[in-house]
Parts: C-alpha cells; structure tokens; sequence
C-alpha cells in the first residue's frame, strides 16, 4: 500500500457528513413517493396513489413534453455552437477579437440566471416591437435563452479537451495528406466527440432544471416543467412533487447511464 | 558532393517569431537516399526548420525545393514528404492498422492494396499481431516504431524524423538507431533527422550538419566533423574538446596563456583564435618539449571504457584528459603529470 | 493558422450568436435602466428615442436615483453579499474535507466518489428544494419525528428562516465548491508534503506551509463560483428564506413581475453586475493562471 504522508480522520469525518447531507433530502424524497399521506413526507402506507395523480395530471404532462422539446432542441444548438467557440479558441490561435469572443462565450457561465432572463426578454420585446418577430414568447424563445447558456459550458469542456489533446495530432494528419477539412472531420472532430456528448448532456441537464430565465423569456404560451413545480412549491406543497422526482430521477439515470456507456464506448474505441 | 541534383535544396531561409530570428538565412542540400542529421541544442531552429519543410511553418524569405519543385505554395497534406513526430503524435482513436492506413486513405488507395501495404509496413518494423491495438495500450518502443511505419507506408522520397529516438529508453535507443539506419537503406528515402544527442548524430547519418542560432555552421561526414570542427560551439558539441584560447605567436607557435606554454599545431591559419584539442588525443609524455604540458590531476571520473580526468595546467586551464583503461590504473587525484599530444591533434578554430 | 473561409465562418457565426444574445441584451439592460416610464406595453420608452414623453430629453436617471437613495434597495444589496458570503463559507469549510476525503481515497475510488456527490443532483434542483420544505416545514418530517417522539409540544419554526436559506443554498452549491478544490488537491504531488516531512515538518505543519498555500487559488476560485451566482439567486430565498429578508435576486424579480417597473428592475440589474465585476475578474484571472 502506498505511504499515505496525511491520514486524516477529519476529512473522511467531512466526506461522509457533506454526502449524508446531499443523500438526506433525496433518500427521504423517493421513499416518501410511496407513501399514502396525503400530508408529504408522513408515512401513510405503501402507496402508488401519487404516481397515478401525476399520470393524469394533463397540465404538468404539457408542461413536461414543452420541457423536453425545449432541452432537446436547445442541447443540440448548443452544443453545435459550443463545439465551434471551444474549437476556435483552443486551436485558431491569437486573432482579432479573440479577448472578446473568449470573455462573450464565458459570460453565461458567471451571469446571474435574473439578470440572464432579464436582458434576453428585453431584447425579444425591443425585437419584437422593431421587427415583429418573436410574435409569442414561448418553446422558441426559451430554447433560444438556454442554448445560448448551455453553449457556455459545452465551450468551456470543448476547449478543454482540445487543450489537453496535442496540436501535432492535426499537424500529422496534414503531412499524411488531409486537406484541413479533412483533417477536422478524421481527427479533431473524434477526439472532440467525448466533450461533445458531456455537452449536451449538461446543456440539456442545465435546461430541464431552469425556472429563472424561462420564466422571463416565456409568454403564457409557454410554461415548462419547472415553472409548474416551482407553482406547485409556492402554493403547497404535495406528494406529487415526490412522485415526479423519483420519475425524474429514474428518466436522469437512464440517461445518465446511457451517456456513461457511451462515454465509455468513444473512450475505448 | 558528387554532380546528383539534390533531391531537397533550401537556400537563404529566414523565419522570425517576433524578435526571435529562429533561421537565419539558411542553406542546405539533402542528396536522393542520404541519411542526414541536423544537430544542434535546443533553440538552435532546428525543429522550426523541419516545420518549415513540412510546411506547418511559412519561411520569411528564401527558396525551398524538392525534386525541382518549389514547395513554398504547397500546404503541409499537398508537400511530397513525410514527418515522424517527437511526441509520435498517434491518433488516439484509431486502432494501428488505422493509424498506419491514414495517409493511404487520404490518398485514395483502394482497399486491398491499402491491406497489403498496411501489413508489409508492420512487417517491416516487426510489429507484426498488433493491428488490432489501441496505442494507448503501447510500450513507447512500439509506439516509435507505429509513427515510423505510419510515415512510410506512404513511400516518401523524404522522411523528416524530429527526435525519433529521444522518448526512448537509453536502453532501446541504440538499437532503434541501427534499426532506423537499416530502414533507411532499405526504403531509399533520404532521412533527415533532428537530434540533440552527439552520439546518435555521429553513429547515424552520412552527414552531419551542425545547427547554432538559426545558422549552419557546419557540415559534413560526421568523422571530418569531429575530428576538425570548425567553430568554438562544435568544438565544445561535439565530444567536448579542450578549446585553448590564444594567438599565433608569428613563428608557426600558438600563444596560450592559460595553459602557460606555446602550442605547435601542424597547420596555423593566420586568423587562429583558438585550438581544439580531443581529450583522447592527449598522452602521457615522457619528457619536457613541443606540445607539453605539466598539471595536476583535480578529479578522476570513472567512465566505464576509460577514465576522463580533470587536470590543472601550469597558467590555470582546466584540461579534459582521457585515460584509457588498458593503460592501467588512473592516477591519484594530486598526482602530477607531464602531458603532451601530437601536432595534428590540435585543429585551429577560426569563431 | 491561416484563416480558411471555413474556419472564417465558424469564427464569425459564434460571434454573431454571443453578440446578439450576450452582448445586446446586456447593453439593453443599461439602456432601459436609463429609459423613461411610459403606458403600455412595454412600459418604457427608450433614453435619447424621442418617443412619447421623451422629448428634448436624454437619458432617465431616476431608477438609479431611487436604488441608490432608498435604504430597502441597499439592505438587499448587503443581503444578498451576506446570505453568498456565508454561503460561499460554508461550501468550502464542508467541501474541503469532501475534496481532500476522495483525492486520498485513492484513484480507484475517486471517480465513484465523485458520481455519489453529483448522482443526487439528478433529481433536478426543485424537487429537492421541495424536498427540504417537507423536511423543514411545521407538519414536515423533524416536526413529525421529533413530535411522535414526544421531544416537542408544538412544532418548531424551522422553514422560512435564515438557517433554512443557508441550508438550501448550501445544498444547490456544495458541489461547485468541491469540484476545483478536488481539481486543485489532485494536481498536488503526493511527494511535496513528504518532502516538507523529510525536511523536519510535522504533518500539520507540512500540511499547514505546503498544501495548503498551494491550494489556495483553488480555494478562491471554489469561494467565487459559488459567492457570483448565489449573489444573484432567486429560487431558494424565496422558497425557504425568511419573507422580510429581502436579496438582490428576489426584489429585481418583485420589481419585474409584480410592480412591472422595468428600469429599476434593469437598474438593479446594473448594479448587480457591478457588485460583482471584481469577483467576476477576479475568477477569471484564477482561471486564466490554472
């Protein structure tokens, strides 16, 4: 066994405390979801009562279908984009503007979510009264805001890949003949891909979680997932919210499994 | 040079990054089949020079031609000639039968004689079983010689090797060496290879040329090379001679203070600034004369094959000295010798 | 590199995207703050526009004016600085540990770690502040346990107080704050602190003069990425803090949604993102220098 220079009691102390604390409300969350009490978080029972409420529930089953076409589509963009910044800054090396661009593409990730939902609604109203589009503010515009937000971090973990990936990799593949087009798409482009897929899914994590900016950039044509829970806890809470957290949670680990297999997969290949 | 047009021609390159002049006005010919190595330290411009042939870098001014076909407007993937990378630079995606495959693809080959020369290429670096592997799950040893096959399966008439055998185990190195050398041979193509090490510049190439601030300062086979080296730096490069600062007395003497007495070379160019003298050219001398020296021994470094001592002359020079192992024993640190060596061993340096 | 008109375009399009949805909005956001009140929708006209009510004049300094005279709207300024700086204390006193607990837990039990830390996140952020209120609230679970146990007569007042707030927030960020301290700690040399024991310290002292003064980066950037956005936080607040406590986040939001007085929402907007630039920078160099 290796020499440990430190053992120290005090931070296996901390560990365990900071994941109990994380675990506690979530642990608590899913075992309550079975429980027949009408009152959240009383035992009453084992009970699927709460699930079947939430499957006939049509305003929040709208609600998250709106979500989920939202997250698809704003992931997608965002990573497409993200792709591109990361690739820019990591590999086109100094250009005019790249200060700029570099402090644009990073602002998203330290902008607080209000001030974020704030000034994109002003720019769709002023856009909208200048030109006449976005006529409603809904699916579109949310998708817009979080592909926008989401591209920010795909950025951050493009470039970050890239950096970590040498330059002479592309420089090879020109002397064994690639045009730079070529090159991007038979080398860059699959060293690229892991960062890609960790992109998307933080991009599409991060838009199925927003209550903020969708609130500000969203007419009332538009209410997503979160707008409806974040009504449900400020009116009272229910057995419901327990019952789509446990939905959620079962969707995100399928997901989040799959992503990891994948990850996997690219990795080894 | 025998009248062969050269295969590869650089005249007067220049690159500058900033202030920094990388080349400074550079020439060199490369001959169809010839085995050369660029030597220099580090900062010399001899890797920026093996970028500006493959193309990765633009020269500032001056003319690059292979075969008679100026490779200024080509890009990298356009110029008829290969590079083996220092970091190998294997694309860590692609299995090595792709990594190899790559350059033919990208040339259109179709698929069964891309198979064919995909397996003679293994073959020839004798890693013959591992098409399969992922060069993660490579030994650098394998992994050198992937990057090798890599840059030759595409036949180039000219391969640029930068460091090949720098990531290698002291171990492996000599082997690899000769085994580059037997590949040389038996492709055709003329090598030019960067190195910082003396040692495989020598034992190589058909020629060296010696690399210092952006500048050729000197070529050649590399015996003629070591054993009258033209400048101060290669001098001191090349198996660390004793350089011996001084002036030519006007009698056909050499006047060296430092060593405390006047030096009789076979040949004195009137323009002499300094000798040369190999460490292995000095002896021990039986009695006081012409190119003697008396000293004291400072330090004895055992070094397997011989000794090399640290001796003190008479004006204060620190003198490298050989001590082979068949002569015996070395002497005690304190001892006194009297030194001496022959006239043609001292070659005059002009910078 | 040689700029292809290509790699021209893939340049040019991102920044097209980032100045339209980045830039813009955020020199729109300065321009209503300076915008006058007018009927309708949207409630302003612009500074300098020469629309309705506008004329001969330029920019409107009143929403300013008033954020800055009025003590409400500088007590959720130092509100918000409060509830993000203990915030941020407290992710960092819990998430040092945690960081240094998986960096020595070996490189085998690194990655599982690190997925049992995030692997609760999954159940999306307001499911488990809901999770909290069912816990903290008067018929929640401590009341319930704590009250079939016999330990208390009546419930007691847990949610909608400054502790629920910190707990909250401490939950959403602990995460932010452990990831660059994990980053940090695992770049370290094992052998640095043995060499600082080989040179005669003790382990606290070894742990004391050489790991942590080469954490520290780590650590402030660990402080800023949770003090910048939960400076600006809306959610928990308003789910679990106290209602008269007021932060930055939740009045630019009442200011918006209830009062629709977009130019002192923008305004406070403004000032937000100047309270924060230094922090922002601040970060930014921590970042540029890893």
């Amino acid at each position: 066994m290796r020499r440990r220079p430190l053992s120290l009691p005090w931070a296996w102390i901390g560990l365990g405390c900071g994941l109990a604390f994380l675990w506690l409300p979530v642990v608590l969350l899913v075992v309550y979801a079975f429980s027949a009490d009408r009152i959240p978080f009383q035992w009453g029972g084992f009970s699927l009562r709460w699930f079947e409420a939430l499957a006939a529930n049509g305003r929040l089953l709208e609600a998250a279908w709106l979500s989920l076409r939202v997250a698809l589509g704003a992931a997608s963009l965002a990573t497409l984009l993200g792709g591109a910044l990361g690739w820019v800054l990591a590999r086109h090396g100094p250009f005019r503007g790249r200060a700029i661009l570099g402090g644009l593409a990073g602002a998203p990730l330290v902008l607080p979510d209000v001030v974020i939902g704030l000034s994109l609604l002003l720019l769709f109203v002023l856009l909208e009264g200048a030109t006449g589009w976005p006529a409603e503010r809904g699916a579109l515009t949310i998708l817009l805001a979080h592909a926008t937000i989401g591209a920010a971090y795909a950025a951050v973990l493009a470039q970050a890949r890239l950096a970590e990936m040498e330059p002479e990799l592309e420089d090879a593949a020109r002397d064994l003949g690639a045009g730079p087009a070529t090159a991007f798409l038979t080398v860059t482009l699959p060293l690229m891909a892991p960062s890609l897929l960790a992109g998307w899914l933080l991009a599409f994590t991060l838009s199925l979680d927003d209550v903020v900016v969708a609130s500000f950039v969203s007419g009332p044509a538009g209410t997503t997932l979160p707008m409806v829970i974040f009504s449900m806890l400020r009116l009272g809470l229910t057995p419901e919210v327990n019952a789509l957290a446990v939905v959620i949670l079962g969707l995100a680990g399928l997901a989040g499994g799959l992503g990891l297999l994948a990850l996997r997969l690219l990795r080894r290949r | 040079m025998p009248a062969i047009p050269p295969l590869l021609s650089l005249r007067g390159l220049v690159k500058r990054f900033g202030d920094h002049l990388a080349l400074d006005g550079l020439d060199l010919d490369v001959a169809p089949g010839e085995f050369l190595t660029l030597l220099g330290g580090s900062g010399s411009g001899k890797s920026t020079l093996l970028r500006v042939i493959a193309g990765f870098e633009t020269a500032d001014a001056g003319r690059l031609d292979l075969a008679g076909q100026d490779l200024a407007p080509l890009p990298p993937h356009a110029r008829p000639l290969n590079m083996m990378f220092q970091s190998y630079a294997l694309f860590p995606h692609l299995s090595v039968a792709a990594n190899i495959a790559y350059g033919l693809r990208r040339d259109g080959v179709p698929r069964a004689e891309r198979e064919r020369r995909v397996a003679g290429a293994l073959a020839l670096v004798g890693l013959e079983g591992l098409e399969g592997r992922m060069p993660q799950r490579l030994s650098g040893g394998q992994r050198q010689r992937v990057a090798l096959a890599r840059a030759l399966v595409k036949r180039p008439r000219l391969l640029l090797l930068d460091e090949p055998l720098g990531a290698l185990d002291a171990h492996l190195r000599e082997r690899t060496g000769f085994e580059l050398r037997a590949l040389q041979r038996a492709t055709g193509a003329a090598f030019i290879m960067v190195t910082h090490d003396q040692q495989e510049a020598l034992s190589l190439a058909d020629r060296v040329a010696v690399l210092e601030a952006g500048r050729l300062v000197q070529q050649g086979p590399p015996r003629a090379v070591y054993e009258r080296p033209a400048t101060r730096f290669v001098a001191g490069f090349l198996g660390g001679a004793n350089v011996l600062e001084g002036r030519p007395d006007g009698r056909g003497g050499f006047d060296c203070p430092a060593l405390g007495v006047a030096l009789r070379p076979a040949a004195l160019p009137a323009a002499t600034t300094a000798l040369a003298l190999r460490p292995e050219r000095i002896a021990r001398a039986t009695a006081a004369g012409e190119n003697t020296v008396e000293g004291v021994v400072e330090e004895v470094a055992f070094r397997g094959d011989d000794s090399l001592l640290l001796v003190r002359a008479g004006g204060g020079a620190l003198l490298r000295v050989g001590h082979a192992e068949e002569d015996g024993p070395p002497p005690p640190r304190g001892a006194v010798l009297r030194l001496g060596w022959e006239a043609a061993a001292l070659v005059p340096l002009a910078a | 590199m040689r700029a292809t008109p290509a790699a021209l375009l893939t340049r040019l399009l991102p920044a097209a995207w980032l100045l339209a949805l980045v830039a813009a909005p955020l020199l729109l956001v300065l321009a209503i703050a300076l915008s006058w009140p007018a009927d309708g929708v949207p409630p302003f006209t612009l500074p300098w526009s020469g629309g309705q009510g506008s004329e001969g004049r330029g920019a409107n300094p009143e929403a300013f004016a008033l954020i800055l005279g009025d003590g409400f709207y500088g007590g959720a300024f130092l509100g918000s600085v409060q509830a993000a700086g203990a915030t941020a204390a407290l992710c960092l006193l819990l998430g040092f540990p945690m960081a240094l607990g998986i960096v020595r837990a070996g490189p085998a039990w690194r990655g599982p770690l690190l997925l049992a830390m995030l692997l609760p996140f999954w159940t999306g952020f307001l499911p488990r502040l809901g999770a909290w209120i069912g816990i903290l609230r008067d018929e929640g679970w401590i009341n319930g346990v704590l009250l079939s146990l016999g330990l208390i007569e009546a419930p007691l007042p847990l949610l909608y107080s400054t502790p629920a707030l910190l707990l909250g927030m401490l939950h959403a960020y602990l995460p932010f704050a452990v990831l660059p301290l994990y980053a940090s700690l695992s770049r370290l040399d094992p052998a640095l602190e043995e060499a600082a024991a080989d040179l005669g310290a003790g382990r606290w002292t070894a742990f004391a003069t050489v790991t942590l003064p080469l954490v520290a980066p780590g650590a402030a950037a660990a402080f800023l990425l949770v003090f910048i956005p939960a400076a600006g936080e809306y959610v928990i607040p308003e789910l679990l803090g106290p209602p008269g406590a007021q932060m930055v986040g939740r009045v630019l939001w009442q200011e918006f949604f209830q009062n629709r007085d977009w130019p002192v929402a923008a305004a406070l907007a403004v000032l937000l993102l100047l309270a924060l630039l230094l922090p922002i920078l601040l970060f930014q160099r921590l970042e540029a220098r890893r």
